[in-house]
């Protein structure tokens, strides 16, 4: 049998400690050691972006992370976005702009719009289309998910001002 | 009298007549009445006593769930069309 | 007449599971956990057509961490019998077959064996020490290849039938169909102007990003329960049961969330796998499969070959039109190509009109549903002709469309009269559209049209609702929710009870808790399921009034509702007022309804879109895109533009990047999303929508549904825009840059 990695992370604020084969993901640690069933895998070859996460500031898919790999690391999962029972912008935004059908892809989307809004306070629709070129949907065309990303932008936007 | 729209391939029972008048209450009654009419069509249709696989009835337009035993109006079309299904 | 003025239908509220859904908390089939899950894998085979000669397990099931191992051979010997899953009669041979391969392998992917182990690498471990002794066997994979006399045989046994007559000799070909109507000979006799091509269309995937995943227990009790991600859970229960020769009372299927569908969802192919493991080990088991299981192991949709021919006068009048369609139904018959005859020329008024189905098997996974099954192939060719006639006639495509559009009273080519229809409205507003009006400039740059038409279905739905004393209501259905129906199910009993679509609180219950309901498909959900919650909210309004009278001492005939106010003489109350007295006139209030509605009404759709093609790259850039549809009636408009924009690019992913690229092999060389490249936001622009509305008289509120018709014309819009940009007619999908290119070339020569 394999021996086991004890890894220290931050999680969405706070310290967790796991235990987990070198095998492996980042995802499968959140997913199935944590509990964090909010990441997504639909391709687990780091295609589709349902199993996006922040990790030390950047947008990573977590299944091509090794849970070893997140030793030290502080990541923050869709289960961290919303601020107690108040929802993020975003997470607000895709809601009121009907910017999710069948809602797989939308944890992904939504960890990487959030990072895209602390990088960039207002990114054109061409930037925003680029940035969430590596998170796959399915089912809208995209088109109500840019319009929720420039309206959580606006609002951010606002309450900074 | 209720009009059977005749799939193309069965028309060589019907001298090819692309639809036939046929009287019944019901579609079984119909099939039977038109096996009278041109014989051969029920074996064509039927199996077992019953529609054939794939094979579905339509009473004015609308696909019934009810196969043999749907009531057909007085002046109504009866189409037989191949089913709508899925791959398994 | 006025449209009537609804209060909450026409709204957008929030939906009901919508902050379960962005906060990560809504629970789909791959997050269940339960106490002593076991993981399972599935062995598939790596060849696209071959005996099974010898299956020996026996190293996997002594590997360390497994606990069972399964194969065809332990599913019950109950023999072959036509079974009934609600989509017509198919073989129970072909439906266990699929699941798991016995005596050949039909396909690369193939499932032949599973194992259930303590955790998935193990139990894929394990799989890899299964020996099969395949022998490899020719193989056929495109249907005109398949249809060919010395083509090897997919079924030894297969038999065209064609109306109930089998053919002489064994065959790929399931099934030849024609639909004919008035004379078409004479029909092309007085044309003035025909146009004859063919046309190929590539096979294709739903591609849901969420795997197909499920999870069974076989309890102690002998029960078989089942957590899973499906369009259908109660085709999820029947297959099982009919697979595992027990009675449907036996299993019960807990559908959780739904990680998108299209119709990919509707086939079962791991819960029967799952049962057997949890029977062998005594504990529950999960699989999950990857994207390659998916792309190889699924039902894509059909590929295709569709040979259309259209006459017409030079006055613009088509006088004959004449279509021969070949579908690969993959590895089992039943390929949609029925749909396709149904649709092809589904928009026009034909005088005269022939057309040949084929239903043909070749070594690829045998297909599914993909979004209006069968239409969208058979619109490419259509609308392809059709583009290039307008063309020769030389008149607006538009125009040479409305002039021979379908309407009220028009019959189509199965014999089918058309009610009330939409589809001179589509044109109309294609027509009128800001879009189509303005211009388009710029080299490389063209303009394309193109509409399309879906059926859609009724079939079966069970609704429940219970009022509770604060003046909500529960509301119990059976149509797993893919997007939103949750909630355009709830507006509809809204609209009834007069209160707000957030003071309905619908649930989709599993297989124990509420009446049949056939699969999410037909773009039926909101129609039947809606309908099931009309019938079900006037069920609850009437018991309101009974108890309204009783309160107040009258004839429940004389109490009135209307939008949730009830009166009777000087009487007063409103629905939320009448709620807090149940218990003192009566108790609990509980309205049901199951409902299995004919008058689907059809939808029609069209496209305008602009593109701009690099001649040095044959790379289409999209412009600009309109997606128009029929919608009957908007229940939550947000969600119907949500389907159009959806399956547009859909439709956009199928024209101009998406296959299965196969290798000589037959195997899929493209089985990932890095290859098998779907539609990214950075590839496309905003999809415009617009909603025309055609009420259904066959609905309560007029609905069509709109889940399918709008992935329809995409294809030919993009090939006629590609041929105003380019010059070149494409008649393959898809339309990549490589293949646009090479006709590109191929024009100069």
């Amino acid at each position: 049998m394999h021996g086991k990695y004890h890894v220290r992370t931050t999680i969405n604020g706070e310290a967790v400690e796991f235990l987990c084969e070198p095998r492996q993901s980042l995802l499968e640690c959140l997913r199935d050691i944590l509990g964090l069933t909010g990441s997504k895998e639909g391709c687990n070859d780091g295609n589709c972006g349902a199993c996006t996460v922040i990790l030390d500031g950047r947008i990573v898919n977590s299944c091509l992370v090794l849970g070893a790999e997140a030793d030290g690391a502080d990541i923050t999962t869709i289960e961290g976005v919303a601020r107690g029972s108040r929802l993020h912008p975003v997470q607000r935004a895709f809601l009121e702009q009907a910017a999710l059908q069948c809602g797989v892809c939308t944890p992904g989307l939504i960890v990487a719009a959030k990072a895209l809004l602390e990088a960039e306070a207002q990114p054109s629709e061409e930037r925003i289309r680029f940035w969430l070129a590596n998170n796959l949907c399915r089912c809208t065309g995209y088109d109500k998910i840019v319009r929720a990303v420039q309206q959580a932008a606006h609002e951010m936007q606002e309450v900074n001002r | 009298m209720a009009t059977v729209f005749i799939p193309a391939p069965l028309r060589e029972l019907t001298g090819g007549r692309a639809a036939v008048e046929a009287a019944g209450a019901t579609v079984g009654e119909l099939i039977d009445d038109l096996e009278r009419r041109c014989p051969g069509l029920r074996q064509r249709l039927l199996e077992g006593g019953r529609l054939r696989p794939n094979l579905s009835v339509a009473v004015d337009g609308e696909i019934s769930p009810l196969g043999l035993r749907e009531k057909v109006p007085p002046e109504a079309e009866v189409h037989f069309v191949t089913a709508i299904q899925g791959g398994v | 007449m006025s449209a009537p003025a609804y209060q909450v239908v026409g709204t957008r509220p929030i939906r009901h599971d919508g902050a379960d859904k962005v906060t990560g908390r809504a629970l789909y089939g791959a997050d269940l956990e339960l106490a002593g899950l076991l993981h399972g894998f599935v062995l598939r085979c790596p060849h696209a057509h071959a005996r099974l000669r010898r299956i020996d397990t026996s190293k996997a099931e002594a590997f360390p961490g497994v606990k069972a191992v399964v194969t065809a051979a332990d599913f019950p010997p109950s023999g072959d019998r036509m079974v009934d899953l609600g989509e017509g009669e198919t073989p129970l041979s072909y439906i266990r077959g699929n699941v798991l391969a016995s005596g050949k392998a039909l396909y690369c992917g193939h499932a032949v064996a599973a194992v259930a182990a303590v955790n998935v690498h193990v139990a894929e471990e394990a799989a890899g020490l299964i020996e099969v002794d395949y022998e490899v066997l020719p193989h056929v994979t495109t249907a005109l290849d398949a249809m060919r006399e010395d083509a090897p045989l997919v079924h030894e046994e297969l038999r065209t039938k064609e109306f109930g007559a089998p053919g002489s000799r064994p065959s790929n070909v399931a099934e030849h169909f024609r639909h004919e109507m008035g004379e078409v000979e004479r029909g092309f006799a007085e044309a003035e102007v025909i146009v004859e091509r063919e046309f190929h269309t590539s096979t294709v995937h739903q591609g849901y990003i969420e795997p197909h995943n499920a999870t069974a227990l076989w309890n102690n009790d002998g029960r078989v329960l089942i957590w899973c991600s499906t369009q259908g859970s109660f085709v999820v229960r029947d297959t099982t049961a009919c697979i595992l020769d027990l009675p449907v009372s036996q299993v019960k299927v807990t559908p959780l969330e739904i990680g998108g569908g299209f119709g990919g969802k509707i086939p079962v192919y791991l819960e029967p796998v799952a049962a057997l493991l949890s029977k062998k080990s005594g504990r529950p088991v999960k699989i999950v499969m990857s994207r390659k299981d998916v792309f190889e192991g699924t039902g894509p949709t059909p590929g295709s070959f569709i040979r259309v021919k259209i006459g017409a006068r030079r006055d613009g009048t088509i006088t004959a039109a004449e279509a021969y369609l070949a579908y690969e139904a993959g590895a089992y018959p039943g390929a949609m190509v029925a749909s396709g005859a149904m649709t092809v020329f589904a928009a026009y008024h034909l005088p005269n009109v022939r057309i040949d189905g084929f239903d043909v098997c070749v070594n690829k996974p045998s297909t599914a549903a993909y979004r209006a099954p069968g239409a969208t192939n058979a619109a490419f060719a259509t609308e392809s002709v059709m583009d290039e006639l307008a063309e020769n006639l030389n008149v607006d495509p538009l125009d040479f469309r409305l002039k021979n559009a379908a309407r009220e009273g028009a019959r189509r080519a199965d014999g089918v009269k058309y009610r009330r229809i939409g589809c001179v409205e589509v044109i109309e507003a294609m027509k009128n559209s800001e879009h189509y009006r303005s211009a388009l400039n710029g080299p490389h740059r063209g303009r394309g049209v193109a509409i399309g038409y879906w059926f859609n279905v009724g079939l079966a739905s069970s609704c429940t609702i219970s009022v509770n004393e604060d003046g909500t209501v529960n509301l119990v259905e059976g149509s797993t929710d893919i997007g939103g129906t949750r909630t355009s199910v709830a507006m509809q009993a809204a609209e009834v009870l007069g209160i707000a679509a957030e003071d309905v609180h619908p649930v989709v219950a599993d297989t124990d808790s509420v009446g049949y309901t056939a699969v999410t498909g037909g773009s039926r959900v909101t129609f039947a399921t809606g309908w099931a919650a009309y019938e079900a909210a006037q069920d609850v309004v009437r018991q309101m009034r009974e108890r309204a009278a009783r309160l107040w001492d009258v004839d429940p005939d004389a109490v009135e509702a209307v939008r949730g106010q009830y009166r009777a003489g000087s009487h007063r109350a409103t629905f939320r007022a009448l709620a807090a007295q149940l218990n003192r006139t009566g108790g609990p209030v509980v309205g049901r309804a199951t409902v299995n509605p004919k008058g689907a009404g059809g939808s029609f759709s069209g496209v305008i879109c602009d593109v701009e093609v690099d001649p040095e790259t044959g790379k289409t850039t999209i412009l600009r895109f309109t997606s128009i549809q029929d919608a009957g009636k908007a229940i939550h408009p947000a969600y119907v533009e949500g389907q159009m924009q959806g399956g547009s690019v859909q439709g956009i992913g199928w024209a101009l990047n998406e296959e299965y690229y196969m290798t000589a092999e037959g195997t899929m060389a493209n089985a990932s999303f890095l290859d098998y490249r779907i539609p990214t936001c950075y590839d496309l622009p905003m999809i415009e929508t617009i909603i025309v509305e055609v009420p259904n008289p066959g609905h309560p509120f007029g609905v069509r549904g709109v889940g399918e018709a709008n992935i329809v014309p995409p294809p030919a819009a993009l090939a006629n825009a590609i041929y105003r940009a380019a010059g070149v007619r494409m008649r393959r999908l898809p339309m990549n840059p490589a293949a646009v290119m090479e006709a590109i070339w191929a024009a100069a020569k």
